[in-house]
């Protein structure tokens, strides 16, 4: 049944204006089109959504973990690189 | 028989009611039956959008008929000859394309009703009607999609699709048949004129049709009876089946 099975789609929501798309999961659905509708129907019955992507899960490149060391591990003493000699003003939220 | 406008509106109330339970019903059936899990939960969505909506058709004609009737009453304590649903809803769930092709002729229908009520002069249909349309809009984006993915599939789902489409024909007509009820709700609350609501169908479902590369099946004979309770044979099974255990043990609750 493996060659029948539908591909799997990635799902990216926005919770609500002004925020960016979150991974939420993903569906099986034979294209685009019905993702969306998978994904509309799986994550957002409980108004959890005001925008929707789905992308191929085969169409996404991701870091292979057995080098995330090479990958990660360099900025990890590069403290002047985090933006923590701010003060963030009052007020300021989603940052 | 010559119904007055307050009856007229308890009757066309309950006849949405009618039509939004028996084809949820015909839907739940469906449910742990789908034929994939994101399918199974769009069509359960689905259900439950009709449930909801016979509740709001029924709360209204239970208000309008003033005798402290209830959603549940309707829904539990009536037999087959007392539903005034369309024939169409009733039909079994056949394969997946039956479902597909029931689906998306009469909701092209409802969705273009709901319009229609929205801008009539009963303000609790209209509100209702203003709710549920959205729902309708999108099952139809995607049940059409799905007709079009059937009829425009293989050599097999087209034969398929198009049989299923050419054995419900028969029962669409009885969407634009109204009878004195319609007539009321039309002339005197500025109601869903029928007849233009057809031109409006064929127009939609041709596009849909024909974007599916399937054909219109010609009007030939058009079975009806919905109206004044005369049912195919599948609806007795489908009233016992839902009435079942409020039937037995009457008042259950939860």
């Amino acid at each position: 049944m493996t060659d029948t099975e539908w591909p799997l789609f990635e799902v990216f929501i926005r919770s609500k204006s002004g925020l960016s798309h979150r991974h939420v999961g993903s569906v099986h659905a034979a294209d685009a089109a019905m993702a969306l509708d998978h994904a509309r129907d799986v994550y957002t019955r409980r108004s959890e959504g005001v925008s929707i992507w789905v992308a191929r899960s085969s169409d996404l490149t991701a870091s292979n973990p057995a080098e995330s060391a090479a990958f990660f591990d360099p900025a990890d003493d590069k403290i002047y690189r985090h933006p923590t000699f701010y003060e963030i003003p009052d007020g300021v939220e989603n940052i | 028989m010559t119904v007055d406008l307050k009856t007229a509106r308890q009757c066309y109330a309950q006849r949405l009611g009618d039509n939004a339970l028996v084809l949820s019903q015909r839907l739940i059936e469906l449910v742990a039956d789908g034929p994939e899990l994101e399918e199974e939960l769009a069509n359960a969505n689905i259900a439950l959008d009709y449930i909801g909506q016979a509740r709001m058709f029924y709360s209204y004609a239970g208000e309008l008929e003033g005798r402290g009737r209830t959603e549940d009453d309707f829904a539990f304590l009536r037999d087959s000859p007392e539903f005034q649903n369309l024939l169409l809803l009733e039909q079994p769930n056949g394969h997946f394309g039956d479902t597909i092709a029931r689906q998306v002729l009469f909701e092209t229908f409802y969705a273009r009703l709901l319009d229609a009520l929205v801008e009539c002069r009963d303000p609790r249909l209209a509100e209702i009607a203003a709710r549920a349309v959205k729902e309708v809009r999108y099952h139809l984006r995607h049940l059409s999609q799905w007709l079009v993915r059937l009829g425009d599939g293989t050599d097999e789902s087209h034969t398929r699709a198009q049989a299923s489409v050419d054995s419900l024909w028969r029962f669409t007509g009885e969407m634009f048949a109204g009878d004195e009820v319609d007539a009321l709700l039309r002339d005197e609350l500025d109601g869903p004129d029928l007849e233009a609501i057809h031109a409006h169908w064929r127009t939609d479902i041709a596009a849909v049709l024909d974007e599916a590369t399937l054909s219109m099946p010609e009007d030939g004979w058009m079975d009806g009876g919905g109206r004044r309770g005369v049912h195919t044979e599948h609806l007795g099974y489908l009233i016992a089946e839902m009435q079942h255990l409020q039937r037995t043990y009457p008042g259950a609750d939860w």
